[in-house]
């Protein structure tokens, strides 16, 4: 006997991050899921953020890797929250991870949460985990094809820093050509060349986390 | 590397819809996946069989169909597959218009049909 079903095959998942979307949305916390490749820098991006903005916003992260809480000590050294998630092998954060890591958090007042997912350009694409907008990071010692080989990627994501920019001098990085790529997958997607070691750059990223914590607070 | 993940929820479905209908053998499996849902066929077969070895779903057939990428242009709001179907996105063959265009299909992953005894 066959039985049509037509069930998306993550609705588990879709479904816990869409609960968590509603309970972020009740406390007005604006939440940011942060993916790159290993080592573009999501760690040190965040570090400047967090230290830059710590005068002027509440923010706290949850650091998925698949092991050590190295991260999570190098954002808490910031002065802000930090919980660790290890995935032990996981290639992506999944919403119940986040859910049950929220626990280890103080969410009253807070205006940012970051969820650093585990770095890999594929498999989190896939898994929503409550966030409001995906950030994608991509570095310049990197391809600037990048955007074209990982589509979906991009395609979902509300920004992308382009970061390590301090380095254009020494790589074969073309800016353009990355900024074409990824505006070719995602019209609308803000781009922020950036350097997190000498920021530069970062001042029009921490505008743009301005306004979306601003209106994810009037809506709250 | 999610396949396994994707097995695992797959097969919780699979039971649920079992229980449901009060069957208690399982056939096939049909599972659609669209081009651009990054799943890799011979991984997500091997996950399956290995989480249904010594099942009650051991032996059953994973059957899968990939959809192709269909944009729809920003501008023109012509409807298309890039070509060649193995790019993700590619301008307009309408208008030429390269940047903007909507996903309508290609990022599907759902189970489609359960033939079940």
């Amino acid at each position: 006997m066959q039985i049509p079903v037509v069930r998306n095959i993550l609705e588990a998942n879709a479904n816990e991050a869409s609960e968590l979307k509603d309970f972020f949305a009740q406390k007005g916390i604006l939440v940011l899921n942060l993916m790159s490749s290993p080592g573009a820098g999501k760690t040190t991006i965040l570090e400047r953020t967090l230290t830059d903005l710590r005068d002027e916003l509440r923010m706290a992260v949850i650091e998925g890797d698949l092991q050590t809480d190295n991260d999570a000590r190098r954002v808490a050294a910031t002065g802000a929250q930090a919980v660790q998630i290890n995935t032990e092998g996981g290639c992506h954060l999944t919403a119940s991870q986040v859910r049950a890591a929220l626990a280890s958090l103080d969410l009253d007042g807070l205006d940012i949460l970051f969820i650093e997912n585990v770095g890999n350009l594929v498999c989190p694409a896939e898994f929503d985990v409550g966030e409001d907008f995906k950030v994608t990071l991509l570095s310049v010692t990197e391809g600037d094809d990048k955007p074209e080989k990982y589509p979906l990627m991009f395609h979902i994501s509300a920004a992308t820093l382009l970061n390590k920019i301090d380095l254009l001098p020494y790589v074969d990085f073309n800016l353009e050509n990355a900024s074409r790529h990824a505006r070719t997958l995602n019209a609308d997607i803000s781009l922020f060349p950036v350097s997190a070691r000498t920021g530069e750059g970062m001042a029009a990223w921490y505008d743009w986390l301005r306004s979306h914590r601003a209106a994810k607070k009037k809506l709250a | 590397m999610h396949e396994l993940s994707i097995a695992q929820s797959l097969l919780a479905l699979i039971e649920d819809e079992m229980a449901k209908h009060g069957k208690e053998k399982l056939i096939t499996v049909k599972v659609r996946h669209g081009r651009l849902s990054s799943v890799v066929p011979e991984a997500l077969s091997m996950a399956f069989e290995v989480l249904t070895a010594d099942s009650r779903l051991a032996g059953a057939a994973l059957v899968m169909e990939e959809t192709p990428v269909l944009l729809r242009c920003r501008d023109c709001s012509r409807e298309f597959t890039p070509d060649p179907p193995t790019a993700a996105f590619a301008p307009c063959p309408g208008c030429g218009q390269e940047l903007g265009h909507t996903v309508v299909s290609g990022r599907e992953l759902y189970i489609e049909y359960l033939e079940l005894e």
